[in-house]
This record gives structure tokens, C-alpha cells and sequence, in this order.
């Protein structure tokens, strides 16, 4: 059992949960929430918006039963994490974009952080510029725009028109598929496609590689979305 | 050897168990991803995912989805084969201090056949055959639901087969205390019962089902009390060892189907709300028999007649 710290409403549907938690994520990587004790039955897997080793927490929309009890948690309340678990976005260096699309916005936070300090030390001068895409209100830009060089925001559009992938060295994505996908193919057409990494989701049911609900097809093979996933090549999901 | 061991320590078809708390098939893997949360050989055994002659990829499309009480499965077998199994599981699983069944399914007769005949020549404890999976469109459960039907299934793996063979039953039978005597009548060393449930769920947006496989396999809380109701017919109706499957979550659901005539339980969708919840589970039996002085789960095993 973890404490919460806080449990802040963001806007309609979004929210974000800070808990005590020792245990340090990497950029990319989720836990298994869980704030009940049998109904419903399965956990729900959020990914890691900050960690520091002392605290995570977690950015998430409201869609169903289980996000909706979180969203009712308070501080002080009992929580229960499974986690850190599955992959992260590689650590890179050069000139990376994030592009995110809604709740992919999640893991982005951690990963200018991450990006960025192990940057400062090797390769000053680098750049981790974020696109971020939301149907109807943005989310959070001023905290993006602490940590990130660059911040574009698109509404309502696609985010995909703001980037040129030929300005990048590595092009990290996460939100819906089909935002990922035309992400992939607009770097492909450029000769990027070898640059893209994407955060994929899906039902979960164990969380740690055991049961096969969450498994996706890959150029590989079956992966696991929990644990050989969330975070895989562009190419390995969409070159099938 | 503590007596606190001695109470939970069991045998099941002349294999004996530490304790009577086994991982379901195809809610485990091979073990080894809950061997990274904690010690799998606290366990009294694993059952295997379940394996085909050759390997699967499974089905398309949602693979799980939530109900009241419990949650519906539509993985479809995916596996490495029972090759692969050899190859890259087999050695390990049988290092450990824990008791191997291996669970063999199949899509056809040939298959069934095939598989045992390859798992002849390695070491495992027990072989669970499974004639219960609602999850392939071709065999499965098909083997399971009419009694002639796994009879000859039972029969002819049976004449194959040089391990322990423990039949897994489908609740979807149609007579599922007949084909229990059936499985016993053709040589199975043992039976566990009960697989999923075949059920549905609807997508109202899409008119249609929410499992590319139309149907899929409920199991959970929610089937706990039915699962029971089976385990007490069929243990009663038969004297080879009976493996009760179906909902546990806790150890006072494990205590029921022990007092129902069960030698031994199985946990699957209750790995999923905590993946040590076995632990939970065997702590619990043991502090029940303790606190009341039994000094053998045998004592209370098939008590409720």
C-alpha cells in the first residue's frame, strides 16, 4: 500500500496523483494501479507522468469504472502500485521530438526531464522539443514548457502537421494509434522511419507478461505490450 | 519440516504436493514472470500455459474484458508449441521445488496425440489435458462438452500418454459429472475442474460482439459458487482426485472447494488482483487448520457431503 499525496481534477475528464512510492521509473514505463481491494477485478495500468524516488505520479483521464474510483481518492488515501513495469524510451542524445496526442501527453513529462538531465551532462547544446495535440483544451503546457526547449501546442488538429521529422534525430510518440501511425508514415516518407519510437496501449490484465491479454503483433513476432512494450520501434509495429 | 508444513502437505494422484495452492494454466505463463515478484517454489505447483503440438499466435482483436465480478478471456492458446516449450522452459520449471503439470490443448484429435506423444519423452509431473478451451475455433472446449466425445479423447491419449494425466473439464459440458467418470473410466489419474465459462459481451456503438471469436471464456468471483456446486458433484461422483478450479481469491474460498472433496486448488484470475495472492491464500489455509487444531488438510477434504 502507497499513500497518496495529492489527487488534483486537472480539467473535465483529466487528473493527476501524486504517491509515495521508493521505487524510481524510467521515462515510458507504467504501474499497475489499484485502489480497491476485489471489484472491480482487474488493476488499471497508468503510465509514470513524474518520479523523483521519493514520489510518482500519474496523469489519467477519466474512461470507466476503475479511473473513475481514482478520481474520487484524496490525500492521505491507501493505494496500491504494482510497478515500475514494462520498457522505456531509449535514453538518446541529439535533437528528439516528443509528439503526443491527448492522454499521451502522460509520459513526456519524465522524459524531457530524463532526456534532458542525462543531456546536460554528455551533450550540452542538445534540444528535446515537444508537439502537443488536444481535441479540445490544453493540458499542462506551462509545465511542459519548464522542462522542454520548444513547446507546440495544436488544437483541435492534427499535431502530426507541426513536425518535420527531417529536423530530428530521434522522434518519440504516444496517444492514439492512428496518430502514431500517420506520425510513422510522415517520417517514413522523409527516410525517418528508422527514427520513431511508439508507446503503445492496451487491455491489460496481469501486468507483468504472464497472462498474453495485451499481447500485439510485431515484425518480431508476438510481443507483450506490458512487458516487451509499452515502448517499441516504429517500424517493428508498423511494418507488418 | 515445521508441523505448520506437515498440515498443508498433500498428495495428489501419487504426486505428493507441499502445499495444496497450484497457479492456473494461461494466468502464469511459465513462471517465471511471478518468480521475479516472489518465490514461485512456495507454491505447490504451476500449471503450464496451455500448449498445441505446434506453436500459436492467437486470436485477434480485445482479449479480456471486465464484468461484474470476475472478467472474460479470449487469449486463443498463443504458445510456443510444445517444442518450444521443451526447448526453453522445461529445464527450468523442472529446477525448481515446485510440482510441474504441463498443460497440453489441442485442436484436433492428431494434435492431442501429437502433443503427448512429444511430452512422452521429458520430465513433468503431471500432464493436465486440456478438452476445455472455449477460446479456438476448431477443438477445445469441442472435446469437452459432449461425454462420448472426451471419452475418446481420454482413451486414446490415455493409451499414448506415460505421465500422470489429469483431465481439466469444462463447466460447458453437458453432463459434467458423467464425463468426469468417463475421464475415470478411461485411466485419467485425476480431474480439475472447472475451465471458463463460455459467455459473451456486446458492443452496442458496433452492434456486435466485442470478441472477434464471438464468444469468450468468463472466469473470476463471479463463477466461484457454480464452480463449487461441480467440484462437490463430480468429487462425490468419482474416486480419482479431483483439482477445484473457479474464482478463488481468498483462502476461505480455497477452504470450500477442499471441504467440497477438492485435493488440491487452482488460482487464475485472482493472480491478477494481487500476483502474490496464492501466498495470501496458502498462509491463510494454514493458520485455519492450525487455529483449530486440524493437523491435515485431509481431515476436512469432501467433509460437506
Amino acid at each position: 500500500m502507497s499513500k497518496i499525496i495529492s489527487n488534483e481534477r486537472l480539467s473535465r475528464d483529466f487528473f493527476r496523483m501524486r504517491v509515495e512510492c521508493s521505487n524510481e521509473a524510467r521515462m515510458g514505463q507504467f504501474y499497475m494501479l489499484r485502489a480497491w481491494r476485489q471489484y472491480p477485478v482487474l488493476s488499471r495500468p497508468i503510465s509514470v507522468f513524474d518520479s523523483d524516488g521519493g514520489t510518482v505520479s500519474f496523469l489519467y483521464k477519466v474512461v470507466g469504472r476503475g479511473t473513475e474510483i481514482f478520481s474520487g481518492l484524496k490525500a492521505e488515501d491507501d493505494i496500491t502500485l504494482l510497478g515500475p513495469l514494462g520498457s522505456a524510451f531509449p535514453e538518446v542524445s541529439g535533437k528528439i521530438a516528443l509528439v503526443a496526442g491527448g492522454a499521451g501527453i502522460a509520459p513526456f513529462y519524465l522524459a524531457t526531464k530524463q532526456l534532458k538531465a542525462k543531456q546536460l551532462e554528455a551533450y550540452p547544446g542538445c534540444q528535446v522539443d515537444l508537439y502537443l495535440g488536444f481535441s479540445d483544451r490544453p493540458l499542462l503546457t506551462d509545465d511542459y514548457r519548464k522542462t522542454a526547449d520548444n513547446v507546440t501546442v495544436n488544437v483541435g488538429g492534427f499535431i502530426t502537421d507541426e513536425i518535420d521529422p527531417a529536423g530530428y534525430d530521434h522522434i518519440f510518440a504516444c496517444g492514439p494509434e492512428a496518430m502514431m501511425r500517420a506520425l510513422y508514415e510522415k517520417c517514413k516518407e522523409s527516410g525517418a522511419a528508422g527514427k520513431v519510437y511508439v508507446s503503445l496501449e492496451n487491455r491489460m490484465a496481469c501486468g507483468v507478461g504472464a497472462c498474453l491479454v495485451c499481447s500485439c503483433r510485431t515484425s518480431g513476432g508476438n510481443k507483450k505490450v506490458c512487458k516487451d512494450g509499452p515502448v517499441f520501434k516504429g517500424e517493428a509495429v508498423f511494418e507488418l | 519440516m515445521t508441523a505448520a508444513d506437515n498440515c498443508l502437505k498433500t498428495e495428489f494422484a501419487g504426486v505428493p504436493f507441499k502445499n495444496p495452492v497450484v497457479l492456473a494454466s494461461g494466468t502464469c505463463g511459465f513462471g517465471r514472470e511471478y518468480n521475479e515478484i516472489f518465490d514461485i517454489q512456495l507454491l505447490g505447483g504451476i500449471s503450464s500455459k496451455g500448449l498445441t503440438s505446434s506453436p500459436r499466435s492467437g486470436n485477434e482483436g480485445i482479449r479480456v474484458w471486465e464484468t461484474a465480478g470476475g472478467i472474460m478471456n479470449s487469449v486463443g492458446l498463443e504458445n510456443p508449441g510444445v517444442r518450444g516449450f521443451i526447448e526453453k522452459e522445461l529445464d527450468w520449471l523442472n529446477g525448481l521445488d515446485l510440482v510441474n503439470i504441463v498443460n497440453l490443448s489441442g485442436h484436433s484429435m492428431e494434435d492431442y496425440i501429437g502433443g503427448a506423444e512429444l511430452l512422452n519423452g521429458v520430465r513433468l509431473d503431471i500432464l493436465e489435458l486440456n478438452i476445455s478451451c472455449p477460446n479456438v475455433k476448431a477443438g477445445g472446449m469441442a472435446f469437452g462438452v459432449k461425454t462420448d466425445v472426451a471419452r475418446e479423447v481420454v482413451r486414446r491419449i490415455r493409451a499414448v500418454c506415460k505421465h500422470k494425466l489429469m483431465v481439466k473439464l469444462s463447466p460447458n459440458a453437458e453432463d459434467i459429472v458423467a464425463l468426469a467418470r468417463a475421464c475415470e473410466d478411461e485411466g485419467a489419474d485425476g480431474v480439475s475442474l472447472v475451465n471458463t465459462f463460455l459467455a459473451m459481451a456486446i458492443d452496442v456503438e458496433k452492434r456486435r460482439s466485442v470478441f472477434e471469436n464471438t464468444y469468450a471464456g468468463l472466469s473470476g468471483p463471479a463463477i466461484k459458487p457454480i464452480a463449487l456446486r461441480m467440484v462437490h458433484q463430480v468429487a462425490k461422483a468419482v474416486h480419482i482426485p479431483v483439482m477445484g478450479i473457479g474464482g478463488i481469491t481468498t483462502w476461505r474460498d480455497a477452504v470450500e472447494f477442499i471441504m467440497a472433496g477438492a485435493s488440491a486448488v487452482q488460482i487464475g484470475t485472482g493472480n491478477f488482483i494481487d500476483p502474490a495472492l496464492a501466498l495470501d491464500v496458502i498462509a491463510g489455509i494454514e493458520s485455519y487448520l492450525d487455529a483449530r487444531g486440524i493437523k491435515n488438510i485431509a481431515e476436512i477434504r469432501g467433509c460437506v457431503e
